[in-house]
């Protein structure tokens, strides 16, 4: 076990992390503005993947084929809120979690009818091609860097747009009494429209970005959304802050467990280990404290 | 419909299901099997959504504990239903219990999530078990058996074994939920606030029907498990969890019976679309979605509803709390 692994791992991690930070923006304000788990947030990672994968046949502009890609998902989003989410604000839980699971299976299906059931590949800007020292003697693939890089600009426009526009602070209001924003003549369909293809915008996002170093292919956003809701659950429901510092303990946590535990002991016990390591962390924090270790109240 | 209507209406259905062998046709006989187990499991997890406003979505992780505790005793040599049978009940309310005791800490939405990410650590574990074959799992030589003169291998015989257990299993559920204890945790599903300060305590409440709802789809796992003679990841999946989910809001949620007919609904649909159509998991949840979205209550809702329309209503709002009521932070205070 060498320094220059722990760094190398380190920098996985925290690319982890900040793609996972990207999905929970999504579930989080989601939760914390509808009231809604959507568990049909996977979809909108999966679908960045297809839709990236389709666009760049079409042009060889890849900056163009993201925008379009971004358009056609924030247009998914809004149609799924106008038609799914919106009758069911009112409804059970229930009838809720179920429904945007229904979704799932009808997203998963979709992409398997239009694009077939094998995985599509998408290539690696030439651009980002290729590997640099991020330290003396430890190379790095220029493709991770660049998404910890991009994943880091976004965040910092999150932050921008959550605490300095209008939208934003409709959003923080949002979240902390939906009712009063309501009440003060806030057209607050239009805010929840807006959060739910913002949050799959975000999601899209991050399956753009995975897309080069992932088979895009139906489903592969399932285990990502459960990864997301254990960061949720981790950072505290409905605070943004809390998913970035779940994300990111939830993505180093993992990477390093799934390096250094097979390390340490062999066999099925250590493949067993990692596979439940978050969970076990989130059973650790749930220890501490119920309500994860952000909740909504404090920010 | 009326106390006695009902009553000779599920006599009819009991007679029903028993003639089903009589079709002559053995892949009926097994579908019919399969209705059985997968509406033990829907009543189990209706139990907890119905009834204690417990939505979770990890019992597939329950069902698969029974199934794979039956699959590594029937493949050791130990074959008695007497003995593998309670043992693996017992293993899953062991899981139930710990997952339950941390799940429960948390409320509302938090505990779907917390039930859903535990329920996939316990499928990633059986996953890693290389031994156990991994993803695809392994085959079960024998079913277990009874008593040498029932031949469980018979599926006519298993048929009838499986149906007479979800008979005694839905009448003893329904003799819990309208027990002193059932009446209390439909009073935690309600308003737990007001429980606690009558005097129960409604964690431990809420542990004990999370640990009888676990052993009940253990139980269910391990006829599955005899019943296809082969346990894997599946069983246990994300996906899983979602369908037995569907089984109950495709019945209707709160009346034990109802989601059996949407375990039935769910099964004939599989057999009758993947048929037609490989994408038929496109159409499911396509018929989940338009079933949540148009309707209110299921169709079977008329048939297998308590008769007063007051528990109807309580129905629409299980699940704790939602705009008006407490916010989940102060509730979170409230020391079960």
């Amino acid at each position: 076990m060498s320094v220059q692994l722990v760094i190398e791992q380190l920098f996985n991690g925290f690319q982890l992390g900040m793609m996972l930070f990207l999905m929970a923006v999504g579930v989080t304000l989601v939760f914390g503005i509808m009231r809604v788990i959507n568990l049909a947030h996977g979809s909108m990672f999966m679908f960045g993947g297809y839709f990236l994968a389709e666009a760049t046949t079409h042009t060889d502009s890849i900056v163009l084929a993201c925008i379009v890609t971004i358009a056609a998902i924030a247009a998914v989003g809004v149609l799924t809120e106008l038609v799914v989410l919106r009758p069911l604000y009112n409804r059970s839980h229930l009838d809720q979690v179920l429904a945007t699971f229904g979704l799932t299976l009808i997203f998963n299906e979709a992409v398997n009818m239009i694009w077939g059931r094998e995985p599509l590949f998408l290539n690696i800007p030439d651009a980002l091609n290729g590997s640099v020292n991020i330290l003396p003697g430890v190379p790095y693939p220029v493709y991770r860097l660049a998404i910890t890089g991009f994943s880091i600009v976004i965040g910092g426009l999150l932050y921008l747009l959550i605490n300095f526009t209008r939208v934003g602070a409709l959003i923080r209001a949002g979240s902390d009494k939906r009712e009063i924003v309501q009440a003060l003549g806030v057209n607050i369909g239009l805010l929840y429209t807006i959060v739910f293809a913002l949050g799959a915008v975000l999601a899209a996002m991050a399956g753009m970005l995975t897309g080069p170093l992932l088979s895009v292919e139906s489903g592969i956003g399932d285990p990502i959304l459960i990864m997301t809701l254990v960061v949720v659950v981790i950072g505290g429901m409905g605070s943004i802050r809390g998913a970035l510092a779940g994300a990111l303990i939830v993505g180093v946590f993992d990477t390093m467990c799934r390096v250094f535990l097979p390390m340490l002991f062999g066999g099925d016990a250590a493949t067993a280990l990692v596979g439940m390591a978050i969970y076990i962390l989130m059973a650790a924090v749930l220890l501490y404290s119920r309500s994860g270790l952000f909740n909504a109240a404090r920010g | 419909m009326t106390r006695q209507a009902r009553l000779l209406f599920y006599m009819a259905l009991i007679a029903l299901a028993a003639a089903v062998p009589g079709l002559g046709d053995v892949f009926y006989t097994r579908l019919a099997t399969q209705i059985a187990i997968y509406g033990m499991v829907a009543l189990s997890v209706d139990l907890l959504v119905g009834y204690a406003g417990l939505l979770t979505f990890g019992h597939a992780a329950f069902f698969g504990i029974g199934a794979y505790v039956t699959g590594i005793l029937s493949t050791h040599g130990l074959l008695s239903a007497f003995l593998v049978w309670p043992i693996a009940i017992a293993a899953t309310m062991l899981a139930g219990l710990v997952i339950g005791a941390l799940a429960l800490r948390t409320r509302g939405f938090q505990f779907i999530m917390v039930t859903l990410a535990f329920a996939q650590m316990i499928y990633y574990f059986w996953l890693s078990q290389r031994s156990l074959g991994g993803e695809n799992g392994f085959s079960i030589p024998k079913r277990n058996v009874i008593v040498g003169f029932i031949n469980m291998e018979n599926h006519t015989t298993f048929y009838y074994v499986v149906l007479s257990l979800l008979v005694v299993v839905t009448l003893l559920s329904l003799r819990l939920v309208n027990s002193q204890f059932g009446m209390v945790i439909q009073g935690i599903r309600d308003n737990e606030r007001r429980v606690f300060a009558i005097g129960f305590p409604a964690y431990r409440y809420k542990l004990t029907t999370f640990c009888i709802s676990a052993g009940i789809a253990g139980l269910a796992g391990a006829l599955m498990a005899n019943h296809t003679s082969h346990v894997g990841t599946d069983m246990m999946s994300w996906q899983q969890s979602g369908n037995f989910l569907a089984m109950v809001i495709l019945g209707s949620s709160g009346t034990l019976i109802g989601p059996i007919f949407g375990a039935a609904v769910f099964t004939i649909f599989q057999q009758v679309v993947s048929d037609l159509s490989t994408h038929w998991l496109f159409y499911f949840g396509l018929l989940i979605v338009l079933r949540i979205l148009l309707f209110k209550r299921s169709i079977f809702h008329f048939l297998v509803a308590p008769e007063s329309g007051e528990d109807a209503k309580q129905q629409t709002k299980n699940g704790g709390s939602r705009a008006g009521g407490p916010s989940p932070v102060i509730e979170a205070e409230v020391k079960s």
